[in-house]
């Protein structure tokens, strides 16, 4: 098999960190060769060297036997390297085709480019399967569609090399296996195609070839159907890790959370969460499953007290809540023991420009045992954000660095610390592990399953069907803000995969 | 009574002339993703070079050029600031707008003695109205007479100039590669990066552009509308200008709309000065100086729906390390 592209020898460093060291790489012609690597591990960067964004500081790229300086994306373009980056780019307010000719607009005025372009999108629909409407636009359309116009705006430049950036972050399981075929048919047809990515299942799943990137370097190459998720595990990670989740049967006690016919509308007065009802007992850990925007994030943000519903009832610990006529805010609901790890920590769980001191008691801030009069007690604060990064095993351990600076995995642990060791009664956990490396994954797992051992209630969201099966002792899923059905962890993937696109279970049965 | 109206509507059409321009310089400048709170200072520093050169050579045209020249040289000190070193877009524009204010009144006052204004100016220093064939002729024509002969003839060349610009830059905007890119640009500059172009370039051809309009705008002023420059004499203008492209929600044509309606506030406050209205009595003028504002506050709050700014506008495009 020929190169495709060869890398020999490539550093990159940003000030201190030597984010790429020596990398060698040979990706060969017609194959998916996938990397794979934690957050943080240079696998973007090594992508972006290649795409023109950022210039090696040394090293050799050799494409097609040749060696090659690639200055910039156009570069990069005019050699046949195409990118799926994973934040798309693409102009919202454009239409399909203006975001296919940006940058290819072939002459002056756009009403030569703009045929050329519609022509030749019927040609790759024909050839490859990729439909998409020229004249949507990209705003409308879901991001499924939005990566195909990525896919076809590289498609379109004569892209024969094609890199994706973590490629199935944004989409539901039924999508990254349409994708994943598109992929195939692209190899069969003669192109290349780098997947990266920091699921070992994708890996497993699609690719001929696969690197392991760890702290800057390539630790490994092997042939997939050579390898195994559990050592490439342990490549990524550098130590052996656990897969599954080591947990025993839940022994749960009385319900502790009870939800009962809860209607929630958002801002635009769409009803988000239609009259749904559940209980969580202590010691049980409940999975809510479903693709993403199905009213889970809504259900969640009203148990928390950020949203308030239009109707039903809420009980905790016995306490009844009807918060559509009494609402009860976030700092209520805290104080009735209901702590809450939220969806997005960017956005709802961290001031990232904030020390790390300073967000381990974010919301806790009024807490007597952190507060001398009107004043912070700064020393008290520090002593407790100290114990939690020794216990939470939170690094770099120093509770004074702006907490922007730590990594997903452990910006996560920080939020995650914040909220157990309040020992709430009541635990919502949503995305626990979005973006989150596997070497923390794996704590952040075992952290929660001690906490429903230790009696507590505890109510988890994720979009990851894999975290949800091997997490709860029950799951429901939700689909349209309903619950349309409840089953056990052991249900099969398809099973559970159907409920998710709304087949529920009365339909299922006529079937 | 219609004569009355052809007499507003005409001056509508001379008052709007300088918003206009202003108006589709922050367009250019804004959609490219540059936030240009300085028009104003650009069009006072133009306003003061073209009276300047208008006065010294006596031509019109190299006192338009030397407009642009100014106005130029002021949205690449923009540029620099907000492109090159990613400054605070508003931080620059009002430093901009300080410093036309500043620099246009000493220098008047140290060349020329009278106070900061430039002296009057000779014969051809200045841009004379152009009468369109047959407008005296046909004048006397019931109705479309006068508004042929009365309202679209009989204006200087930058009236006209303003105008056509307005179709123009329709037309650069949606149909040709420029014009996509500038709009990419400003929504999303990684879009553009990733694309193989360079955002850097396309922002400063954007800002130079405006610089070019704004120079007219400000040419305008002092040596097409009035014969010479006067101390602070855009009087907001350029801040005007910005609220009719908010208005506009930063199309072309509803920007000339939208400086079309202002200006006719403007030529009724004139044409209302000193008189009193029936039942009401005698108004201040300041209401109706008062009205483009206050319009604009009550439409942005509410009645023209959401404006929606290019995404990417204010914020300096930084390539984000990963």
């Amino acid at each position: 098999m020929t190169a495709a592209i060869e890398l020999r020898k490539i550093n990159k460093s940003f000030g201190a960190v030597h984010a790429n060291k020596n990398i060698d790489l040979v990706v060969g012609k017609g194959s998916i060769h996938g990397i794979i690597g934690e957050n943080g591990a240079g696998k973007s960067t090594l992508m972006s060297i290649l795409y023109g964004f950022y210039n090696a500081d040394s090293g050799d790229i050799i494409v097609d036997g040749q060696k090659v300086t690639i200055a910039d994306s156009k570069a990069a373009i005019s050699l046949g390297i195409g990118m799926v980056h994973q934040h798309f780019m693409l102009v919202d307010t454009f239409s399909v085709l203006e975001n296919i000719i940006l940058g290819a607009e072939d002459g002056t005025l756009l009403s030569g480019g703009s045929d050329k372009a519609r022509k030749e999108l019927a040609r790759l629909d024909a050839d490859y399967g990729l439909k998409v409407d020229p004249d949507a636009l990209i705003e409308d359309l879901p991001v499924g569609l939005q990566q195909r116009v990525e896919i076809l705006k590289a498609l379109y430049r004569g892209a024969e090399v094609l890199i994706l950036d973590e490629p199935t972050g944004v989409l539901t399981p039924a999508e990254a296996d349409h994708l994943f075929r598109i992929l195939e048919v692209l190899r069969n047809q003669g192109k290349t195609v780098l997947l990266i990515t920091h699921k070992l299942r994708e890996i497993m799943a699609i690719t001929d070839t696969v690197s392991v990137m760890r702290r800057g370097e390539i630790v490994a190459t092997r042939k997939t159907s050579e390898t195994s998720m559990e050592e490439l595990a342990e490549l990524m990670v550098g130590r052996r890790v656990l897969l599954t989740v080591d947990k025993g049967t839940a022994a749960p006690g009385a319900p502790v959370l009870k939800v009962e016919n809860l209607t929630v509308t958002d801002a635009r007065g769409v009803t988000v969460v239609k009259n749904v009802s559940f209980e969580v007992r202590a010691g049980e850990i409940v999975g809510i499953a479903g693709v993403s925007g199905n009213g889970q994030s809504e259900l969640l943000e009203t148990l928390a007290g950020i949203r308030h519903p239009k109707s039903g009832t809420v009980t905790i610990g016995g306490e009844v809540l009807d918060l559509a006529h009494h609402p009860v805010d976030a700092a209520g609901m805290r104080a009735k023991s209901v702590g809450h790890v939220p969806e997005d920590r960017h956005r709802m769980g961290l001031v990232t420009s904030f020390a790390e001191y300073e967000n381990a008691i974010l919301g806790y801030h009024d807490d007597p045992a952190y507060s001398k009069g009107p004043f912070l007690n700064l020393a008290a604060i520090k002593e407790a954000a100290k114990g939690e990064i020794a216990k939470y095993d939170i690094r770099p351990p120093n509770p004074m660095l702006k907490t922007a600076n730590f990594s997903g995995g452990n910006q996560q642990k920080i939020v995650l610390a914040r909220e157990i060791e309040r020992d709430p009664s009541v635990l919502l956990i949503g995305q626990p592990t979005r973006g989150v490396d596997i070497g923390a994954i794996e704590f952040i797992h075992k952290r929660i399953v001690e906490l429903r051992d230790a009696g507590k209630a505890i109510l988890l969201v994720s979009v990851e069907l894999d975290e949800i099966r091997s997490m709860s002792d029950r799951v429901l899923v939700m689909f349209d803000g309903r619950i349309v059905g409840e089953r056990l962890p052991s249900a099969s993937e398809g099973e559970i995969g159907l409920l998710m696109a709304g087949v529920d279970d009365a339909r299922t049965a006529k079937l | 009574m219609f004569e009355t109206l052809i007499l507003i509507l005409d001056s509508t059409v001379r008052l709007s002339t300088p918003l206009l321009l202003a108006c589709l310089a922050g367009l250019y400048s804004e959609r490219s993703g540059v936030v240009d709170i300085g028009l104003e200072g650009k069009m006072l520093g133009a306003a003061f070079g073209a009276a300047c050169v208008a006065y010294l050579t006596a031509n019109a045209w190299l006192g338009l050029a030397a407009g642009i020249s100014v106005a130029i040289g002021l949205s690449l000190i923009h540029g620099f600031a907000s492109i090159t070193n990613r400054g605070n877009q508003i931080v620059s524009g009002v430093a901009i707008n300080f410093l036309a204010a500043g620099l246009t009144a000493l220098l008047g006052q140290a060349w020329f003695g009278q106070g900061g204004r430039t002296p009057s100016l000779p014969d051809g220093g200045r841009f004379r109205e152009i009468t369109l064939p047959f407008a005296d002729s046909v004048a006397s024509v019931p109705v479309l007479g006068p508004i042929y002969s009365g309202l679209l003839s009989g204006h200087n060349i930058l009236v006209y100039g303003a105008f056509l610009a307005v179709p123009f830059t329709w037309w650069v905007l949606f149909r040709t590669r420029f014009g996509l890119r500038l709009r990419a640009v400003g929504e999303n500059p990684a879009a553009v990066d990733t694309a193989g172009i360079s955002v850097t370039f396309l922002r400063y051809r954007a800002v130079i552009i405006c610089g070019v309009l704004c120079g007219m705008a400000g040419a305008y002023l002092a040596i097409a509308q009035s014969s010479g420059f006067i101390k602070d004499m855009t009087a907001g203008k350029g801040f005007i200008a910005l609220a009719a492209l908010i208005f506009a929600k930063w199309k072309p044509v509803n920007a000339m709309f939208a400086c079309l309606l202002f200006g006719f506030l403007d030529a009724v406050a004139i044409r209302l000065q000193g008189q009193s209205i029936p039942g009401v009595g005698e108004v201040p003028v300041q209401v109706f100086q008062a009205l483009p504002y206050v319009l604009t506050v009550i439409l942005l709050a509410g009645f023209i729906g959401k404006a929606i700014p290019p995404k990417a506008s204010g914020i300096p495009y930084l390539k984000e390390r990963t």
